[in-house]
């Protein structure tokens, strides 16, 4: 038994690295184990410890190829429609159109420090995919995608962009053919080939060191949005207001601002046509992970998902393809179940209001993602103080078509006269 | 436990008394947890040592196709954790059985029996647990538990659950696992070593593989049950695997194959079963003409 005590204590100390309190951890095939902690070598040396300049060419990089640092501006019509001064992050002014590059390009580069040889990823609505293929592009890698059968259909012009920047798509044909059917996928190829091959996740999900990792590559978003605040509103926001799917965009918008006591954090998840769940047929019509969800163990960590009672995951929906997942990043599991981290939900049709609205009122189009951020700001904007920051995590020209279809079916009062489309 | 020399446990000794050992998967719910009845009987009558029951996940990550679409058969079938057991209840084998889920099937067995429990309760907790699923286990007969996505790092709550209730927590050893973690793992066996015998997930293949020569003789050293999966698929595998040196072979998606294509798969798991447990025995009988002269072929590790 001594053994068994013994381990159980290295455990121990081992796993207060790997988890946010109650969650996250590497619940990964023991074939993966040794590139997992091969990773969290890397991390440390490359990310933490900024070792052969490792963070300087990946600031760099951002700088020439991605386009940082990406403006905090004073949405005015907003803010008069508001009462109160809101400020936009635009972060759908990276290079690709989304915070996914920050993430992808440091992933990338990391691979190439480590001497891996080629990248994986999976991609659900196309824009972690396209950012990874540019990056891979960009830094010469061999890239493959995995992408569910559902929405390589849906999501044509994404799979095309992929292939233009030489990646190999794979379709999945497993499940509902969407997201997590492309993780699920992507990591069976990375159990294979994990000698040579590095696994870009694409989100804050996954198993330890990837949360810690992919949010460190997005704190950027926080880290220039809490200067830029201060220097153009002289203070800090009394609330900061980031759409959360896997959590990406979110937990880079929040990290640097978590210290700062007196700042709410809001995570607007994807409330998509109701909270309620169809638990005969193991389906949540909605993505709203942190606000319904349940404990257990999904694509290598322990987090809140949307899971039937036995512990079936179940399909998720959303209007927007980005949010559509069961699952959550730990580290916000975490900040919600301490409270740091308030998690809010927003449907549908307020997020397609949303994107009419920011579309209409200040020239921006943004993400559907990021769209569940602004409908929440027009449901909630009084209990959010004088000075609010929310997060564009990417635009909206991959959406037209969806919005275009979802507005038809639907009497906006955000929209434009679809009489235009029609003609 | 058992490397302290002590008594020895179901599947230990269903490993030392028949070996070599022919170890048999199969999902549970494939295509009805009637079938899978029949079907277990089957492997069983056919020489099976130790079956392995797998019970479904909706997100098999360490699985190939072929058992993914099992497990989907099974699911389409309302193949749940309580209809799992109660077949486990009925089955009288000779062979023990473990079951072969993933982690989080074991973790919200134990909060839905909170919840449950709790009804009235206002806030039920709703942290998950390991134990009710490892007595629940334990009740039915299970003699022990594999889950390919939790590595010996995170095992301590469930290998506690697994001592108290006399279960073994099967641990995979990989072609990636080596040094000072391979060690480790090699010091907590219990029940056997499952070697996976390639990188990658599950699935017949037409051979060997290399790895699983290398892997063999790896291990060799460490004085422990050895039993080899993932790939194997033919009696003359199994030969070949018993002769590098394992004390077992396991064996699932050929089996799955059978189920899925037989018009009998009753009568195709018997005979395979038989096919394979022959490859094992001739594996064990070239090893020891070899051996004559030899001394020591397997060499006990430090311990
Ligand atoms: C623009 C945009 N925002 C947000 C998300 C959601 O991801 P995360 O929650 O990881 O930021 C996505 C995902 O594809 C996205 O494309």
């Amino acid at each position: 038994m001594s053994t068994s005590n013994h381990e159980t204590e290295r455990n121990r100390e081992r796993n207060s690295e790997a988890t946010f309190g109650d969650y996250g951890g590497q619940y990964v095939p023991e074939a993966l184990m040794p590139a997992v902690q091969e990773l969290e070598d890397a991390y440390e040396r490359y990310v933490l410890e900024n070792e052969d300049g490792f963070m300087d060419e990946f600031r760099e990089r951002m700088r020439d190829f991605g386009g940082r640092p990406t403006p905090l501006q004073r949405a005015d019509r907003l803010s008069e429609r508001y009462g109160r001064e809101i400020y936009l992050k635009r972060e759908d002014l990276v290079h690709g159109g989304a915070h996914k590059l920050n993430n992808a390009l440091g992933q990338v580069l990391l691979a190439k420090y480590m001497g891996k040889e080629r990248i994986v990823a999976e991609t659900g609505a196309g824009q972690h995919g396209t950012a990874t293929a540019m990056a891979a592009a960009h830094l010469d890698m061999p890239c493959e995608i995995y992408m569910g059968r559902t929405d390589v259909n849906r999501q044509r012009p994404n799979v095309y962009r992929m292939r233009m920047n030489g990646a190999e798509v794979n379709p999945v044909e497993a499940g509902s053919g969407t997201l997590k059917e492309a993780i699920n996928e992507t990591m069976r190829d990375w159990a294979t080939t994990v000698e040579t091959t590095h696994y870009v996740i694409g989100s804050i999900v996954g198993p330890h060191p990837f949360p810690k990792l992919v949010r460190d590559f997005q704190a950027v978003i926080g880290r220039e949005a809490r200067a830029q605040i201060q220097e153009q509103a002289g203070r800090l926001p009394d609330s900061v207001v980031a759409c959360a799917g896997g959590g990406s965009n979110t937990m880079g918008t929040f990290h640097k601002f978590v210290p700062d006591e007196d700042v709410d954090l809001i995570a607007v998840e994807a409330g998509g046509s109701s909270l309620e769940i169809d638990a005969e047929n193991a389906v949540a019509p909605n993505s709203a992970t942190l606000s319904t969800g349940t404990d257990g163990v999904l694509h290598g960590a322990m987090t809140k998902l949307l899971q039937s009672e036995e512990g079936q995951i179940m399909e998720s929906h959303s209007v927007s393809a980005g949010l559509d997942y069961a699952g959550v990043g730990p580290e916000l599991s975490h900040l919600v179940e301490t409270g740091r981290v308030t998690p809010v939900s927003v449907g549908d049709e307020a997020a397609l209001n949303g994107f009419h609205r920011l579309s209409n009122l200040e020239g921006i189009i943004p993400a559907l993602e990021s769209s569940h951020a602004l409908g929440f700001l027009e449901e909630a904007h009084e209990e959010l103080g004088d000075l609010v920051v929310v997060n564009v995590s990417g635009r909206g020209d991959k959406d037209l078509e969806t919005v275009l279809e979802e507005t038809e079916k639907r009497d906006l009062e955000a929209a434009p006269d679809v009489e235009v489309f029609d003609s | 436990m058992s490397q302290e020399g002590t008594t020895d446990s179901d599947i230990e000794a269903a490993i030392r008394e028949n070996h070599p050992a022919l170890i048999t998967y199969i999902t549970a719910g494939d295509p009805s947890l009637e079938e899978t009845k029949e079907y277990v009987e089957a492997l069983d009558r056919g020489g099976s040592d130790l079956i392995e029951l797998g019970l479904p996940f909706s997100e098999p990550i360490a699985e190939g196709p072929t058992i993914q679409a099992a497990i989907n058969r099974a699911l389409d079938a309302g193949t749940t954790p309580e209809g799992f057991f109660d077949l486990v209840d009925d089955l009288e084998t000779e062979a023990p059985l473990l079951v072969m889920t993933y982690y989080n099937m074991i973790l919200q067995y134990g909060s839905s029996e909170a919840s449950r429990a709790s009804e009235s309760d206002a806030e039920p907790s709703n942290k998950p647990d390991v134990r009710p699923f490892v007595e629940r286990g334990a009740e039915a007969g299970l003699s022990g538990i594999i889950v390919p996505d939790l590595p010996a790092e995170e095992a301590d709550p469930l290998r506690e659950a697994c001592d108290d209730y006399g279960l073994d927590l099967v641990f995979i050893v990989a072609p990636t696992t080596e040094g000072e973690r391979l060690d480790r793992i090699m010091s907590q066996v219990s029940g056997f070593a499952y070697v996976q015998a390639r990188l990658g997930t599950t699935g017949a293949r037409a051979d060997v593989s290399g790895a699983t020569h290398d892997s063999l003789a790896r291990l060799s050293e460490y004085d422990v049950p050895k039993a080899v999966g993932f790939g194997v698929s033919e009696g003359d595998h199994a030969a070949e695997i018993i002769e590098a040196g394992a004390d077992g072979v396991i064996v699932g998606s050929a089996l799955i194959d059978l189920i899925a294509s037989s018009d009998d798969p009753a009568a195709a798991l018997e005979a395979k079963a038989e096919e394979l447990k022959r490859g094992a025995i001739r594996g064990a009988d070239d090893n020891a003409v070899e051996s004559v002269g030899e001394t020591a072929a397997t060499s006990p590790s430090e311990r």
